[in-house]
């Protein structure tokens, strides 16, 4: 069912192209977020860090993931840490907007989040795997509270604007009618001897069992309006009590109608090894588990600090830097080792002192366009008018996907959309509008999937990654051949400087992969300093 | 405000006339004296896989300014976005093209995005605006060769 299996053949972002030109948003963001580094993630429990030489010193550049986790790990090894961050904010990209949060980007648009209270937006991740075990662990040593999230909503809506009329189909409908139709295809083929030359007398009996099954077929192998397809796709009229009208069986979509609008290809998202449950989110925002880093090595962290030269000699980095905001005379800071978490899309704008292959790849990653909405909605009606809890539509239309809000469901009130989640050329085109053109745009957009928008929609804050001044894009997309060129590269201890990020790992765009990066990279140079390789 | 071009687009939006002007009275996200005209948005949003327009100037407003900025002057945070505005690297146009067909550093490839007609739009439109003047114009021929 998955569209490719084999990333190895051809390139990266050939196949990305070809796959958003086949498939639409969700197949294309289902290839975004797996392609070739859908394994699992290879935490191994809490860092080791005994023995720490009294007195050692580490700067680290950077307060996102990487860089708390390192400055948290460190300073309990015993080393003298501190921690240069651009923002005004520790977290980076692990990023929670909520009422009363500013945000400038790039090119001078301010906005300001007016959600209501209790209500945000993750901007950046949003989402934890079950294997996620060192983000996992982190949040069960620092007490922060997860709730469940769901990818999959079999009530959320799949949508071409282009097929049915522009309705929006429940998710359950298309994935019950096309199990049954290629069930029911299928035993065709079986029945009338066209696979007899792939199955053997037994298995053939074996596979037509599982198809009525699999299928919801009736006892002639067809998939048709019954009882038992209403079990499977839902009912026209609910099953009710007393002298309530009696149940309506739904009927299913035919065949080709189905087929010709694609929108079965939406279903491999949730069924990804990255996608399945369980997932999880933080209550109260992604930025919780890094604010629990944050709250313990604050003292630590320099804010508002721009780095604007990284320099090193046989006994230590000297790191020169700015104050963000205001500007004025140079400042400079000295440790005898640096790990640098900033991401390869800045640092490779900025004067570092490293040998030639560590350069070559820094400058060698292409960073992702990717844009994310929050929309403040009057009341909830996604869960009262069309019962939507959590979970994400797909939609053929600019936005992409709308995602519904787990925190706070079936209590009314108002609530928080994510009211885009856009890759490809579609990200590039909203990082061409003023915030204020882009939130139109997912206004109308969402409107056709559900007209309440219209009425309900009150404010919202959008942001677009490469108008993000602490990383210019989203996340490191390395090609295959870049990442086989310039990986080990990357993650040498070049002297006294090590890199680390999710940039720096096999799990990009994920704070998985920031967390291993920066724990492999300090249990390296932890290494080195006790003189142990 | 004049509307949007967002002709491909106008087919989605049956009530875009009525969308727009609730948007325009919800409350203001952005505050209006950082309103500039320059940005327009002409995103056609009409395929994944590659940008519809055809002309320079629509490519750069649909692409370009995003990050590079409606005055091609570009932009500065923790990193920057370089000016392409006077900017002497656009002296040969093999290497405009390069960059956009292939990327560079932390700015993403293009070439697939894009087709040689296009590429060649887009780079002979900047090199020809924002106080670039580079009389020769790169061809299809020439993009093809650098694929």
């Amino acid at each position: 069912m998955r569209p490719v299996q084999n990333p190895l053949s051809i390139s990266r972002r050939d196949l990305l192209r070809k796959i958003g030109f086949s498939a639409g948003a969700a197949m294309m963001y289902q290839a975004m977020s797996t392609l070739g580094f859908a394994r699992e993630s290879d935490y191994r429990g809490p860092v080791e860090l005994s023995g720490a030489p009294k007195g050692t010193s580490v700067l680290i550049l950077g307060a996102g993931m990487a860089g708390l986790v390192a400055a948290y790990e460190l300073r309990r090894a015993g080393y003298t840490v501190k921690v240069l961050e651009y923002n005004h904010r520790a977290g980076g990209r692990s990023w929670t907007l909520r009422g009363g949060d500013e945000y400038t980007e790039l090119g001078g648009h301010k906005q300001k989040c007016e959600f209501d209270p209790g209500l945000y937006v993750n901007p950046g991740p949003w989402r934890i795997p079950y294997h996620h075990h060192g983000m996992l662990d982190y949040a069960r040593r620092l007490k922060v509270p997860l709730e469940p999230f769901n990818q999959l909503n079999f009530n959320a809506y799949l949508h071409s604007s282009k097929d049915f009329g522009g309705k929006p189909q429940r998710y359950r409908h298309i994935y019950a009618d096309y199990h049954g139709h290629i069930a029911e295809l299928l035993s065709k083929a079986v029945n009338k001897g066209q696979l007899d030359a792939e199955l053997t007398t037994e298995d053939k009996e074996r596979l037509l069992v599982s198809l009525r099954t699999f299928g919801v077929l009736d006892k002639d192998y067809r998939y048709v309006k019954s009882f038992a397809t209403s079990e499977s796709r839902g009912y026209d009229t609910e099953r009710g009590a007393g002298l309530m009208p009696p149940p309506q069986f739904s009927t299913p979509i035919a065949r080709d109608a189905l087929l010709k609008s694609g929108l079965a290809n939406y279903m491999v998202t949730p069924f990804d090894y990255d996608l399945t449950p369980s997932m999880f989110q933080p209550v109260g925002g992604m930025d919780r588990i890094a604010m629990a880093l944050y709250s313990d090595v604050a003292p630590l962290v320099e804010l508002d600090a721009k780095v604007t030269a990284i320099d090193q000699d046989e006994r230590g980095v000297s790191v020169t830097y700015v104050d963000a905001q205001r500007g004025g005379e140079p400042k400079h800071a000295r440790a005898d080792w640096c790990l640098c978490t900033i991401p390869l899309s800045i640092l490779s704008e900025i004067p570092i002192k490293v040998s030639e292959p560590m350069l070559a790849a820094i400058q060698a990653a292409p960073y992702e366009a990717s844009v994310k909405f929050g929309l403040q909605f009057k009341r909830r009606f996604w869960e009262e008018d069309e019962q939507i809890y959590g979970g994400i539509s797909f939609t053929d239309l600019p936005i992409q996907m709308i995602g519904y809000p787990i925190a706070g469901m079936n209590q009314g009130g108002k609530g928080v959309l994510l009211g885009g989640y856009v890759w490809g050329t579609n990200a590039y085109e909203f990082n061409s509008m003023t915030p204020e053109q882009r939130i139109r745009k997912a206004v109308e957009s969402g409107a056709q999937i559900h007209p309440q928008y219209t009425k309900e929609f009150e404010n919202g804050v959008v942001v677009s990654w490469h108008r993000s001044p602490f990383t210019q894009g989203c996340f490191a997309n390395w090609s295959d051949a870049a990442r086989d060129k310039h990986y080990d590269n990357l993650c040498q201890i070049d002297g006294r400087i090590a890199l680390a990020g999710e940039h720096a790992s096999r799990l990009p765009a994920w704070q998985e992969g920031a967390v291993l990066s920066s724990l492999d990279a300090i249990g390296r140079m932890h290494k080195k300093i006790v003189g142990t390789v | 405000m004049a509307k949007p071009a967002l002709s491909a687009s106008v087919r989605l939006c049956r009530n875009l006339a009525s969308l727009l002007a609730l948007a325009l009275c919800a409350p203001a996200v952005v505050s209006a004296d950082e309103e500039p005209p320059p940005f327009s948005p002409p995103g056609s949003f009409t395929d994944l896989g590659h940008f519809a327009h055809q002309d320079g100037a629509t490519l750069f407003r649909a692409i370009c300014q995003g990050c590079h900025m409606p005055d091609a002057k570009g932009a500065v945070g923790a990193g920057y976005y370089p000016a392409l505005a006077g900017n002497q690297k656009l002296a040969s146009a093999t290497y405009p093209a390069l960059v956009v067909l292939k990327g560079r550093h932390g700015m993403p490839a293009f070439g697939d995005y894009l087709s040689d007609a296009q590429v060649v739009e887009v780079v002979n439109y900047v090199r020809s605006h924002f106080g670039n003047q580079y009389p020769d114009a790169l061809t299809p021929a020439e993009v093809a060769k650098l694929r």
